[in-house]
């Protein structure tokens, strides 16, 4: 009987130092992890400078309408007549014209202010990411419309899709306190 | 490819040439306008506010003769210098406008002046919804806390199935649906590989928590994490219909897939590659309840699975389970089937629908002693070999790993387009051409991650021969268990096994004047009469 207790007694301790090993274990990399520890949270956010507008964005989001959208920033625009962003190339006169215009889907509204200049608008509601207005704005305009994750939209995946199939890597995780790359004036702000 | 071969390809392009037609007359109309004096105080193209990141890009970029023209655009366009351009300066314009163009979107920005309006217009800003993540961020830690320690409670005090599963609902609902199943316990475990090897990578509060306390809870209580809280577990655990057993040897071999898994989610993420757990995470797009077709029949396969196969994720793939199986394996407390003595009925041989219940030992024939302790000195005198042999296979194998790393597999692609051996460029091969990195320092970076993977190969390696050989021997050990008992490593703790023990249902006054009596060796149970 005192043989098996001892037994007993000795398992329980082999036990309980291999438990403190593993806690301890457990610790130590959770207390090197906390080196990198950081109060706030991190969200997803796409650098416009390095985005090449391809149109992964619109495809590859977790999301079946995507969180990335076209964001223009106004105080860069030219309110151009002939806008790079809004209009087809090949389009015929410069007007709203379904079939001159490049957004696939009729996301950019186009208003006259004063002659000749005219404001251009994204009607998030309907922008896909698509970033074709994006890529013509750059080409051909000031560079004014760009491409955001929209954080009301967007899931905050642990891994985005999309960072992960973007050929530019324009994809970071920046603090939660300052979740948009923003271009034009407000990027100052 | 150089820049002038770039430059030529987008000037062919159909595209081009229509819509320089277009801007070649429009310039034309826009630069004959007459300007109001008060105008001309700055020119828009100069003024401060343009992009600083532009300027130093354009600064960065090796395009001095390309960028020399732009200049010469705006002072075109300052009115102050040139209020009344003639045909000559026109047919410069449309030069000028021409050499943008070939600038591309990356460098040429800022070419139309920004315009000053008469009327009231005001430009509007760009709206910054805020993401949600901080608030619930810290909510979630609480949430996980509190849902662990009712799990623990529910498990090994209340002894209550029915506690566990409402527990269940709810995490299916909240860290589920509600929360999409993401930033998980499971997931959580890359980021921390991620920052612990992989510099620059930051790791928020609410990620460790979710990493540490399933795994502080498990070394006190066992797996009660599975029990009812992980959105993974409760997926499966409520789609569970009737399942089918499966044969031992087969579910000891499927059981290492975990450690294999485990083994690479680390790997990939510790050299900045990919999060495969989340990548191949077959429950969160319905819990997004969003994805592509492939997707949702991925998920709808392994949820039509876990109709028949009791957790088939958490047994057989769940890297995290091996972490929380090593805390479980050494808990101070655990649950057990009996809440008293096991009488040896039997009654729980087959309760558990993961078949995570060990029968006494004295049911097997036994081995020789010598013979058993042969094989044993074997396994162990083989240890240190395995380890190295695993080691040594991965190490060889580490340009197969290092492929799903995006910048590896880039340079691979670049290296092929400079041999010639592929025929087109691809999306990533054309925009690192056009970002103007010099190719040799995009090789010097793949080689540099490459080595890292060759390290990484080698403890991999190591670590799966250690994990194969420490299963040699464990079951090659003698087994001196005498009573039904639950395997430790693997049990969830979700307490369905208690109520086929007849010791629980006296405790729960559901038999009332039990009695047990013993047999030559052998416990009898009698039960003298039943409360309903
Ligand atoms: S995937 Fe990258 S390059 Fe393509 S549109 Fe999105 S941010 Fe831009
Ligand atoms: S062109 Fe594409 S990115 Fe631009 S507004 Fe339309 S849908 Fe959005
Ligand atoms: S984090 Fe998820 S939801 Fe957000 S943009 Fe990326 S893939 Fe879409
Ligand atoms: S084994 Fe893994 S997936 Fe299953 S409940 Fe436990 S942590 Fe979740
Ligand atoms: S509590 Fe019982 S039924 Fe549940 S997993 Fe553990 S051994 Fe199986």
């Amino acid at each position: 009987m005192n043989d098996k207790q001892n037994k007993v007694k000795r398992r329980d301790f082999f036990r309980d130092s291999l438990r403190t090993l593993l806690a301890l274990a457990l610790g130590g990399s959770a207390g090197i992890a906390t080196r990198k520890l950081i109060a706030k949270d991190l969200v997803w956010q796409l650098d416009p400078h390095k985005c090449v507008q391809c149109d992964l964005c619109a495809t590859e989001c977790v999301l079946d309408l995507s969180a990335v959208k076209c964001v223009h920033a106004h105080d860069m625009c030219g309110h151009c007549t002939l806008c790079g962003g809004f209009h087809r190339p090949d389009a015929v006169t410069f007007d709203t014209a379904a079939e001159n215009q490049l957004c696939p889907t009729g996301a950019i509204k186009r208003n006259f202010i004063e002659n000749p200049y005219y404001s251009y608008t994204i009607v998030e509601e309907k922008c896909i990411g698509c970033a074709k207005c994006v890529k013509g704005c750059s080409s051909f305009g000031n560079g004014s419309l760009y491409m955001q994750v929209r954080h009301d939209r967007c899931l905050n995946c642990n891994e985005c899709a999309i960072a992960i199939a973007c050929p530019a890597e324009a994809f970071q995780r920046v603090p939660s306190s300052q979740p948009y790359i923003l271009k034009g004036k407000q990027a100052q702000a | 490819m150089s820049w002038s071969l770039f430059i030529k390809k987008r000037i062919d392009s159909k595209e081009w040439s229509a819509r320089l037609a277009l801007l070649r007359q429009l310039f034309a109309k826009h630069a004959l306008r007459s300007r109001p004096a008060s105008e001309a105080k700055t020119c828009a193209c100069h003024s401060e506010s343009a992009d600083s990141t532009q300027d130093k890009l354009r600064e960065q970029s090796q395009l001095v003769q390309v960028k020399k023209p732009e200049t010469l655009l705006c002072a075109q366009n300052d009115h102050s210098c040139s209020p009344q351009p003639s045909k000559k300066y026109l047919s410069l314009l449309a030069t000028t406008i021409l050499l943008l163009f070939i600038v591309g979107s990356h460098y040429a920005q800022d070419r139309f002046p920004r315009p000053e309006f008469e009327s009231q217009y005001q430009r509007p800003l760009t709206t910054t919804p805020s993401p949600q993540a901080h608030f619930f961020e810290i909510f979630d830690i609480f949430v996980l806390a509190g849902a662990l320690g009712l799990a623990s409670y529910f498990a090994l005090k209340k002894r209550s199935r029915r506690g566990i599963f409402w527990l269940t609902v709810f995490s299916a609902a909240y860290f589920g649906f509600y929360r999409n199943g993401c930033v998980c316990a499971v997931g959580s475990l890359q980021n921390v590989s991620a920052a612990l090897f992989y510099p620059g990578f930051l790791l928020p509060i609410g990620v460790i928590m979710f990493f540490v306390l399933p795994l502080i809870f498990a070394l006190f209580f066992g797996r009660t994490f599975c029990a009812g809280v992980c959105p993974l577990g409760s997926m499966q655990d409520l789609v569970m219909l009737k399942t089918v057993k499966i044969p031992r040897w087969l579910s000891e071999v499927l059981s290492l897939t975990p450690y294999l898994y485990l083994g690479f989610a680390v790997l990939f993420a510790a050299t900045g590659s990919a999060f495969i757990i989340c990548r191949y995470d077959p429950f969160i797009s319905i819990y997004r309840m969003t994805g592509d077709f492939s997707t949702m029949i991925y998920s709808l396969g392994f949820v039509g699975l876990s109709v028949f196969i009791g957790r088939p994720y958490c047994r057989f793939l769940c890297p995290y389970g091996v972490l929380l199986g090593w805390m479980s394996s050494l808990s101070k407390k655990h649950v057990t089937i009996t809440p008293d003595t096991c009488v040896q009925c039997r009654l729980c041989e087959d309760a558990c629908p993961f078949d995570y219940i060990d029968k006494p030992a004295s049911g097997k024939i036994p081995e020789p002693r010598a013979q058993n302790r042969k094989r044993l000195a074997m396994y162990v005198f083989m240890l240190p070999l395995m380890i190295l042999v695993g080691g040594y296979a991965l190490s060889r194998l580490d340009f197969v790993f290092a492929r799903l790393h995006p910048k590896v597999s880039l340079a691979e692609q670049i290296r092929q387009e400079e041999r010639g051996a592929v025929p087109r460029t691809s999306l990533e091969t054309q925009t690192f051409r056009t970002m103007g990195v010099p190719i040799e320092t995009l090789l010097e970076q793949a080689t540099e991650i490459e080595k890292r993977f060759h390290t990484g190969a080698w403890i991999l390696g190591a670590f799966f021969g250690l994990v194969f050989g420490l299963r040699l021997i464990r079951l090659s050990l003698p087994q001196f268990r005498i009573d039904y008992e639950i395997d430790r490593t693997g049990c969830y703790s979700c307490a369905r096994c208690f109520e086929s023990c007849p010791n629980e249902q006296v405790r729960l006054q559901n038999v009332k004047n039990a009695r047990f009596e013993r047999s030559g060796k052998e416990y009898l149970l009698h039960v003298a009469e039943s409360a309903n």
